[in-house]
Formats: structure tokens, sequence, C-alpha cells
């Protein structure tokens, strides 16, 4: 081997050795990195520190615009709440003078006719009052000629005592004549008096009808005035109504979506009742998109009932999701409901043929598959097959028309939609703004971490500085002053 | 309110558009090869029940054949019964009773062949499908695979098969396979090489009670 030859094998195994799975090499990276760090601590620091307060800045800066956010989502919500209650308010208000008045008008064009009976039976108590008046009965004129035979004095004349004898029979007969007529004339004047009673009854329960009208319009107007202090308190804005509108919106919304869901499965079947047979119209295999034509059509009459029932039910003003309907004039919109009507009735009708047609349809399947299959018992109809399809068309017809009252629930859901929504997204704003202050707070924490790990890395050059250092006062300060920091 | 209806409304015509498109391939399309070699006619039996089966499986809209395999297959004239089902559920169920009662007069009047071209029956089902230009297409082949080729028919074309099923159905072991069990396997092996090399998608069904797999 010649000199050459050996020292470039030198300087081949040194670099083997410098290769970075070498202790070695890594024991220099480490000693360089550490000089570098040393040398460069004081804007290393700085810098670290600035990236903690940036970052902590930009989140406490996007924490403050969520929360200035939420704010302004609150008034708005408030403003929604308000506008809301408001309005509902109005229209309880408005309903229930609607009530009222047809009470009112109800029981005052009654009332002439009730005060007529009223005065019948008044009459007709005064008279038989009247009639029950007692009259003394008038003593008999002779009385006072009997009374002066009656005291001639009796001498022992028998023929006296025999006409004395037969006055005194005479005055007991007439006195019974008299106290039978006294009774009769009582019996009568009775009579009159117990032909009162039903009078009076009569008149009690007259009274009491007008007593019940009266307390209907109490109760009524009580309702009035109970929405009258909500809608003042809602007028004032007071926090408490807007609290209690809050609550009952999420309440309202709640409740609509379980009933909006127990339509949707009303829905589902009703698709299902009508699927099947409108394969026999638009055919069984076409497709539209990646859909088959005839659950397209299904669907879509299944829509027109439920866009005919929300129709219906704004036209009957039981809900205002159109205010282009409410704003009609009262004819045209009972042409309009009309119309609405008989097309929901047409569907309906229709959709209780293709439920019929989905029977026969299914039969024939059964038959044919029980053919092929060589099954004979199978093309046999059965007994009470009639109560299936009968059952199956009278769904067929009910389900669009429950399927109107979806309008109800879909009114309520839309409505407190805005609300609920306003909440939730203030909600999420909040979580928001909590979140980015945790993690400013965190980066800050982390930049001062990593600072104190990159002293921790350079350790060795900082104690070496600080031996250095120690005998200078003015350094020993300084070493106090960094010692004290960390 | 009038925002949440206009983006519903906005959303429903976004739908409609999205539908307006190019409407993707519809139905099955079903070619079922009968062998009719004279070690195989008495599974005749069974291939008319299969068939039934398959016709009560089958939809509106979809097509379905029927052909022997004889001799020379790739021809029209072996087509024992073929149909395209109304779209109408109605009508399709009486063609399919019409269907039936050819499968049923094909089966009685059966005359085995010499030959058995497997080959020239797949050849022909391809075209017939392809034609028919369906979603799905799905060759059935009711035999032992086993080809015997006449002197002069010229079989050794590649298919082309792309987007086809293709089933072997109630693929019977020979009195030679008893021999030699590898036989059978190669057998079936070539043949998987020969639809899987023509891009299609190969499948062996042996048990009749699970004749939903070809559609699966």
């Amino acid at each position: 081997m010649s000199l050459t030859e050996f020292f470039d094998q030198m300087r081949f195994t040194e670099t083997l050795s410098l290769m970075p799975d070498s202790f070695l090499f890594w024991l220099l990276a480490a000693v360089v990195t550490a000089a570098a760090l040393y040398f460069t601590r004081e804007p290393g620091h700085r810098a670290l520190r600035h990236l903690g307060g940036a970052l902590n800045y930009v989140c406490r800066l996007g924490a403050a615009s969520m929360i200035r956010a939420d704010k302004h989502l609150q008034l708005r919500n408030r403003e929604v709440l308000l506008a809301a209650g408001r309005e509902e308010s109005e229209r309880h208000i408005e309903r229930e003078f609607e009530r009222l008045e047809a009470t009112v008008r109800r029981d005052l064009a009654e009332c002439p006719g009730l005060h007529r009976k009223m005065h019948e039976q008044v009459t007709q108590i005064e008279e038989d009052l009247q009639a029950s008046v007692e009259v003394p009965p008038s003593p008999p004129g002779w009385t006072k000629a009997v009374e002066a035979v009656a005291k001639i004095p009796d001498q022992g004349d028998g023929m006296v005592s025999k006409i004395l004898e037969n006055i005194h029979q005479s005055l007991v007969k007439a006195q019974d004549q008299a106290l039978d007529e006294y009774r009769a004339a009582t019996q009568e004047r009775h009579a009159h008096l117990k032909a009162t009673m039903p009078h009076w009854r009569k008149l009690i329960d007259l009274v009491g009808m007008a007593d019940k009208r009266a307390n209907r319009v109490l109760e009524h107007a009580k309702v009035i005035d109970r929405h009258m202090d909500e809608y003042e308190k809602i007028l004032k804005r007071d926090d408490r109504a807007v609290r209690k509108l809050s609550s009952s919106s999420l309440v309202d919304f709640l409740i609509a979506i379980f009933v909006l869901t127990i339509a949707i499965g009303g829905a589902v079947i009703n698709f299902h009742l009508i699927a099947r047979p409108m394969a026999e119209m638009v055919g069984g295999n076409t497709l539209v998109g990646s859909f088959k034509t005839a659950d397209i059509a299904a669907l879509v009459i299944i829509l027109l009932e439920i866009t005919m029932g929300l129709f219906l039910m704004d036209c009957l003003r039981i809900t205002r999701l159109f205010p282009v309907v409410g704003a009609l004039s009262d004819k045209l919109r009972k042409i309009m409901m009309l119309a609405a009507f008989s097309f929901l009735f047409g569907l309906a009708s229709i959709e209780a043929g293709l439920a019929y047609m989905r029977e026969i349809l299914v039969q024939d399947e059964l038959a044919t598959s029980a053919l092929l299959r060589g099954d004979a018992a199978g093309t046999v109809a059965v007994s009470f097959q009639w109560i299936t399809t009968a059952a199956q068309m009278g769904l067929g017809f009910i389900l669009p028309f429950a399927l109107t009252f979806v309008a109800i629930p879909l009114e309520t859901f839309f409505k407190s939609l805005r609300t609920v929504a306003g909440l939730m997204t203030g909600a999420l704003l909040k979580g928001l703004a909590v979140a980015l202050r945790l993690t400013g707070g965190f980066c800050k924490y982390v930049s001062e971490l990593l600072i104190d790990l990159y002293d921790l890395f350079i350790f060795f050059p900082l104690w070496v500085e600080r031996q250095f250092r120690h005998g200078d006062p003015q350094r020993k300060t300084k070493t106090a002053h960094v010692q004290e920091r960390y | 309110m009038k925002r949440v209806l206009s983006l519903a409304s906005l959303a429903l015509v976004v739908a409609l558009g999205a539908c307006s498109g190019e409407a993707p391939k519809s139905g099955r399309g079903v070619y079922m090869l009968l062998d009719t070699s004279g070690t195989y006619t008495k599974e005749m039996k069974k291939a008319q029940q299969i068939i039934h089966a398959l016709l009560a499986r089958l939809d509106p809209g979809d097509s379905f054949a029927v052909a022997r395999i004889d001799t020379g297959s790739f021809s029209e004239k072996d087509i024992v019964a073929k149909v395209s089902f109304d779209e109408r559920p109605s009508m399709a169920n009486q063609q399919k009773l019409h269907f039936k009662e050819q499968i049923d007069g094909f089966v009685k009047g059966l005359k085995p062949a010499s030959y058995t071209d497997i080959t020239g029956g797949i050849l022909q089902a391809t075209e017939f499908l392809q034609e028919k230009d369906h979603g799905e297409n799905i060759i059935i082949i009711f035999s032992d695979m086993a080809e015997d080729l006449k002197k002069g028919y010229k079989r050794d074309q590649a298919f082309t098969l792309d987007g086809f099923k293709v089933v072997a159905l109630n693929v019977t072991k020979l009195k030679s396979d008893n021999f030699d069990p590898d036989e059978y396997r190669s057998r079936l092996s070539d043949w998987e090489a020969r639809v899987v090399n023509g891009g299609g998608e190969w499948r062996k069904i042996n048990d009749l009670d699970t004749l939903d797999r070809i559609f699966g």
C-alpha cells in the first residue's frame, strides 16, 4: 500500500466516523448548536416571546370579535324574539276579540228574547200572586136578624125554643158551609201559589243563563287582559318577557320537530302506497338522474298534496305562511280555499285509486310468481283480502288530508327556527371565544416554556458565563437579574 | 321566512338542473346459455326451474334471452326466447308468463346437440346485450363448461366483456373429472382467465339455492 493510498483510506475512515449515525457526530452537532443558540440567545428569546405574544394577541383579538359578534347577535335575537312575540300576542288578542265579539253578538241577539221570557214569567207570577191574595168571605146578611131573634128571651115557650133550635141548626149549617167555602177559596189560592213554582224555576234558569253569559264575557275579558299584559311587557321590552319568549320558542321548536317527524313517517307510508302503482303510469324502470321516475312522480304528488294543505290552512287563516294569502279579500280567499280543497280532494281520490291498484298489482305479481314456481295454491285468493284493500284505500284517501295539518308545525318550526338558530349561533360564538382565549393563553405559556427549554439546552455555556462573571460586580449584578428573571 | 322559502326553491331548481343531465343506463340485460349437448340434456328440468326463478326476479324494463349452446352457437337462430319487459309491471307479468310457455315448449321438444360451442354463445350474448344497452349485463352459462368444437369452427377470439358479469351455473363434473379433479379446476380457471382478460367479472354458482348471487 502506498502512502497516498494510506491517507486516502484514513480520510475515508474519518468521513465515516462523522457520519450521522456516530456518537461523535451527534456530540459535535450538539456542541455547535448549543454554541450557536448561546450566541443568538437574546434575539432567540425575543423571537419566541414575540411569537407567543403575537399568537396570544391574535387569539384574544379573535375572542373579542367573537364576543362582539355574539352581542350583536343577542341584540338581533332579542329584536327577532320581541317582534315574533308581539306578532303572536297581537294574533292572540285579535283572535280573543273575535271570540268575544262572537259571544257578545250571540248573547246580545238573544237578550230581547231572554228579557221577554223573564217579563212573561214575572207577569205570570204577579197574576198568580194577585189571584192568591186572601179575600175574607163576607158574612151572610141575615146573621144580624138571626142575632136579634137569638136575643129573644126564652120564657118557657116551646115554640120559641123550637124556632131557636132551628135557627141554631141553620146557623151551624151556614157556618159549615162558610167554612167549606173558605177552605175551597184557600185551596184555590194555594193552587195559584203552587202554579207560580214552575215560573219561579224558569225565572231562576233564565237568570242563571244570563249569569253564565255574563261570566263567559268576563272570562274572555280576563284572557284579553292577560294577553294585553304580555303585550305591554313586550312593548316595554321587558327582560322577563324576552326570557319567556325565548324558552317558549325553544319548546315550540322541539314540539314542531317531534310532530314533523311523525308527519314525515306518514308521508313515507303514503309514498309507499303510491310509488308501486305509479310505475304502471310512468314506467317501472326509467330513471331521472339516479332516481326512478315512478318514485319521483309519487313524491311530487305527495309534495303537491302538502302544498295544497299549506294553502288551505293559510286560506282558513289557521296559519300565516304566505302573507299574500292573508292579504287577499275574503271572497278571493274563499275561492282559493275551495280550489285548494278541490285539488286536495282530487289528489286524495287519485291516491285511493292508486292504493287499490297497488293491491291488484301485488296480487298479479304474486299470482305470476306462483305460476312461475308451479305453485297452484299461491294463486288462490283469500277471503279476507278485501279488508287489506279497503284499509289501503282508506289510508290513501285519509293521509293527504291528515298531511294538511303539517302546515301548523311547519309554521311553528320556521318561526322558532330563527330564534333557535340565533341562540345556537350565540352559544357557538361564546364557545369559540372561550376556546380562542384558552388557545391564546396556551400559546403565551408555551412560548415561555420554549424560552426555558432554550436556556436548558445551553445550560453549559450559561454556567461558564456565570463562572466567568463571578468576580465582576457589575456583571454579577447583571447575572443576578438574569437569574431572578428565570 | 321568505329567505328560507327562497333557499328551498333554489335548492329544488338546482336539484332539477342536476337531474336534467344525461340519464344513466337503467335495467338489467340477462342472456342465458343452455348447454344442450348429449351429456347435459338431463339437466334441462333444472334449467327450466332456474329460468322460472330468474323470470320472477326480473323487473319491468329488463331484457331476458335464453339461447341454446349447440354446434355453432354464434347465431340468432339459437335464441330460444327473448323479451324486453314492458315498463308497466302488469304487462311485464303477462310477458313473463308467455316467456315461460315458450321455454316449456322448448324443453319438451329438445333434441341434444352433437357439439358444444360455448365461445360462440358468449360472443352472441355479448352482441345481443350490447344492443340492448342496459346498465347491468349478465351472461349465465348453464353448462359443464366443457367446450367441444366441430372441426372448422374458429373460436380463439378474445372476448370484449367490459361491464359484463359472466356466471357459470351448475358446472357439473364430467366422468373424467372424477379421475383427475385438476382437469375440472383447470377447465374453470381457463374460462375465468378468458373472461377476466376480456374485462368481465367471473362468478361460479353450483349451489342453486344461492341464485340471488347472480344479481348481487
